[in-house]
């Protein structure tokens, strides 16, 4: 079949390629970490009930959770290189664009480990794995560093051992930490995101134990689903009120799976509680949202679209910066609207680059 | 206005205004020796001994306590004199009618008896204290809400004082509001034509991000528009409005947020709707229909543009946006000076007045 890029010219293929911030690789079973891990921690897993991480962010028959076709025949969606080279990374008739380069987030729930010897051994053999079994095996995919991040010196230790492979693009955070990643208990960890020259990706989901809403648990998954943005939100109040940006001038973050288009009403709210408050935080010296647009990257997809294009670009506008978006496909999980039709279609050529490619390729240093 | 963009404001000089009705305005008590009059003995001696509990560890202190030209002359604290909050802030801002919402712990009292008791005794001190004082008054009932029978009392208490329009929340009740625990009181807000409101603040010690506690007072007062949003987004799924026919009312949580709150629902239900086939319509349906927000502390874009665009987004919901003043807080809205656009006259009218008018039965 012909693709959009076979005859095309090397601008053209430029103008048409997508870089993708957000492929899921999953691990398909807690033995294909056995290479990676102790013989403590292989028989820890082969004699006693302790499997490794447990993933509750994604029920794994919710409809969100997996797009048709998507799961391999010998595991979870997600963890088979093939069906990702086929799906993502080709052109298909479901992406007409190929995709230059692939970044892969796993969001394999080490924060889920209590123990902290077995989120430490784990992260390591999660990072092991992604370099034998992705990174060396396709170029054109660059992954994410998974870490104990409820453990900022040993994640800051895991990030100076993998961080100088140049597969490993960014460090991967649940964005329900434990305490807000402004909280300077967390510097150790920044410190060495920033040091070796990565990005900080905060991704939905999260075992901290405390609950996802101010309230408490809500009763439905699809309620969680809907709040994670505020707790995205909550996560850039904190970043940017603790001086993280201060303190790091470096440090980029992005942000996978929180849709968008709240982000305006925020920097609204949070822009004029600055200025009330400034006093309180004096490191804080220009509004939030200035901040917010130097600083942080969204990739975009979910979107979270209203049903009328006008109002998306009314608010794409209000983001007052084309450098925000990037795209990401959050494969393998599905979603209500394609960013390519009902979104990248109705801007500017120079805009749509942009969020296909080039605001990747600068945040990334491809 | 953020003066500290470079971009010009619009100017919000002083002009003519239709009457209003402040949805957020606060009688606050001197001390907790105010309500000692409306306590049984035994209850007087407890609060005496032990005082007020809530939950702790969620403390920030405010930046500041009061506006303190609102401060009566005899010294007390601002707002705690219903004379003198009538002649400093209804008579000269052409105040028709003043939602009372007194902030002092009620609903977050961890002895369950001590909440019930001390919300009836607050009420008895609204009703001797404001309502009977000056006719603008209306108030809202402060019930033990953690407590869904004994609040359901209180409602009953007080439901033929129709002076009483509302019944009231904290911002972070023990759990989210649409949970079934609180449906009681639903049920005797919908028998008596009352509506349900929450107020941004006061919690029973869960932290104010669904990430743990922040760390300064910045991050606790931008919070209760994630914090509110999580209660709409609970009392919408969970099916709350698909039982009761009542209102929900968001105060001091600011109200820009309300359109992508419903289109991101709404594109989640379209793919997650088999985990909750009680909702007979999308849930932007039941925002339209059962959600009010209150102005204050207003959103303000420095392009006045992103305001009209704003307003646009909302199309019907711009009849559920109700002015407040916060006063007579730190961060009061004035009347005068609130929006940060000039506003179509209609529309000025409707959030001043109409819209509230409508909800609550005054004229």
């Amino acid at each position: 079949m012909s693709t959009p890029a076979a005859e095309a010219s090397p601008d053209e293929v430029r103008r048409l390629t997508r870089i993708d911030c957000d492929i899921h690789n999953v691990v398909p079973r807690v033995e294909a970490l056995f290479p990676y891990l102790s013989q403590h921690w292989v028989e820890t897993v082969t004699q006693t009930l302790f499997k490794g991480a447990v993933d509750a962010s994604y029920p794994p028959r919710a409809p969100t959770s997996a797009r048709p076709g998507s799961t391999p025949p010998d595991g979870p969606p997600g963890s088979s290189l093939d069906l990702l080279r086929e799906q993502v990374l080709e052109p298909s008739p479901a992406s007409r664009y190929p995709v230059e380069v692939g970044i892969l987030t796993c969001a394999y729930a080490i924060d889920s480990l209590r123990n902290p010897d077995a989120a430490v051994a784990f992260a390591r053999a999660v990072n092991d794995w992604q370099i034998a079994e992705w990174l060396d095996k396709e170029p054109r995919l660059r992954a994410s560093i998974v870490v104990a991040s409820q453990l900022p010196q040993e994640a800051a230790r895991e990030i100076e051992r993998v961080g100088d492979h140049p597969g490993f693009v960014q460090v991967i955070l649940p964005v329900r930490s434990h305490l807000p990643w402004g909280n300077r208990i967390h510097h150790p960890l920044f410190e060495a995101i920033a040091r070796k020259g990565l990005v900080a990706a905060l991704q939905f989901g999260g075992q901290p134990g405390n609950p996802p809403t101010p309230e408490g648990w809500p009763s439905y998954y699809v309620e969680e689903y809907v709040d994670m943005a505020g707790v995205f939100a909550s996560q850039l109040t904190s970043m940017v009120t603790e001086g993280l940006f201060d303190q790091f001038p470096t440090l980029k973050v992005v942000l996978l799976e929180s849709g968008w288009t709240w982000l305006p009403a925020h920097m609204w709210r949070f822009d004029k509680e600055w200025r009330n408050l400034r006093r309180l935080v004096p490191w804080v010296r220009r509004p939030p949202s200035a901040y917010i647009r130097e600083h942080v990257r969204i990739a975009v997809q979910p979107l979270d679209a209203p049903p009328d294009v006008r109002q998306l670009l009314d608010v794409y506008g209000q983001l007052e910066s084309d450098e925000i978006l990037v795209y990401g496909s959050d494969y393998p999980h599905a979603h209500v609207f394609d960013p390519e039709n009902d979104f990248l279609a109705h801007l500017s050529e120079d805009a749509a680059r942009k969020i296909r490619s080039e605001n990747a390729r600068a945040l990334y240093r491809l | 206005m953020v003066a500290t963009l470079p971009e010009k404001v619009e100017a919000t000089s002083r002009r003519v205004r239709p009457a209003l009705i402040d949805c957020d305005h606060h009688n606050e008590l001197d001390s907790d020796a105010d309500i000692y009059p409306y306590l049984p003995q035994r209850w007087l001696e407890h609060v005496k001994t032990y005082g007020l509990r809530g939950a702790a560890g969620g403390y920030y202190p405010r930046f500041m306590p009061h506006r303190e030209d609102a401060r009566p002359p005899s010294g007390r604290k601002s707002g705690s004199e219903a004379r003198f909050s009538v002649k400093h802030f209804l008579d000269p801002e052409n105040v028709a009618y003043a939602i009372l919402i007194p902030l002092n712990g009620a609903g977050g009292q961890l002895n369950l008896e001590l909440s019930a008791v001390w919300a009836t005794a607050v009420n008895d001190w609204q009703v001797a204290e404001w309502l009977d004082v000056d006719p603008r008054f209306r108030a809202s009932i402060v019930i033990p809400y953690e407590d869904p029978p004994a609040a359901v009392a209180e409602i009953e208490r007080r439901a033929s004082d129709k002076r009483f329009v509302q019944v009231q929340f904290g911002g972070r009740p023990h759990e989210p509001m649409g949970r079934r625990k609180y449906w009681p009181i639903y049920e005797a807000c919908a028998k008596h034509g009352l509506h349900v409101m929450s107020h941004a603040f006061g919690s029973y010690g869960q932290p104010i991000t669904g990430a743990g506690w922040p760390s300064y007072y910045v991050e606790e007062h931008v919070g209760p528009s994630q914090a509110m949003q999580a209660n709409v987004v609970s009392m919408v799924m969970e099916g709350v409005f698909e039982h009761f026919p009542i209102k929900a009312i968001s105060v001091e949580n600011g109200f820009a947020w309300l359109s992508s709150l419903c289109w991101r629902m709404d594109a989640a239900w379209r793919q997650l709707k088999s985990e909750v086939p009680h909702l007979k319509h999308e849930p932007s349906y039941y925002v339209r229909n059962h959600v009010y927000a209150s102005t204050q502390p207003m959103e303000e874009p420095h392009r006045p543009e992103y305001f009209h665009q704003m307003l646009d987004h909302f199309g019907d919901l711009v009849d559920h946006i109700l002015f407040a003043s916060d006063y007579p807080h730190w961060d009061y809205d004035d009347p005068d000076a609130a929006f940060p656009v000039n506003l179509p006259s209609e529309l000025q009218r409707k959030i001043y007045f109409d819209n509230a008018a409508a909800l609550y039965g005054l004229k």
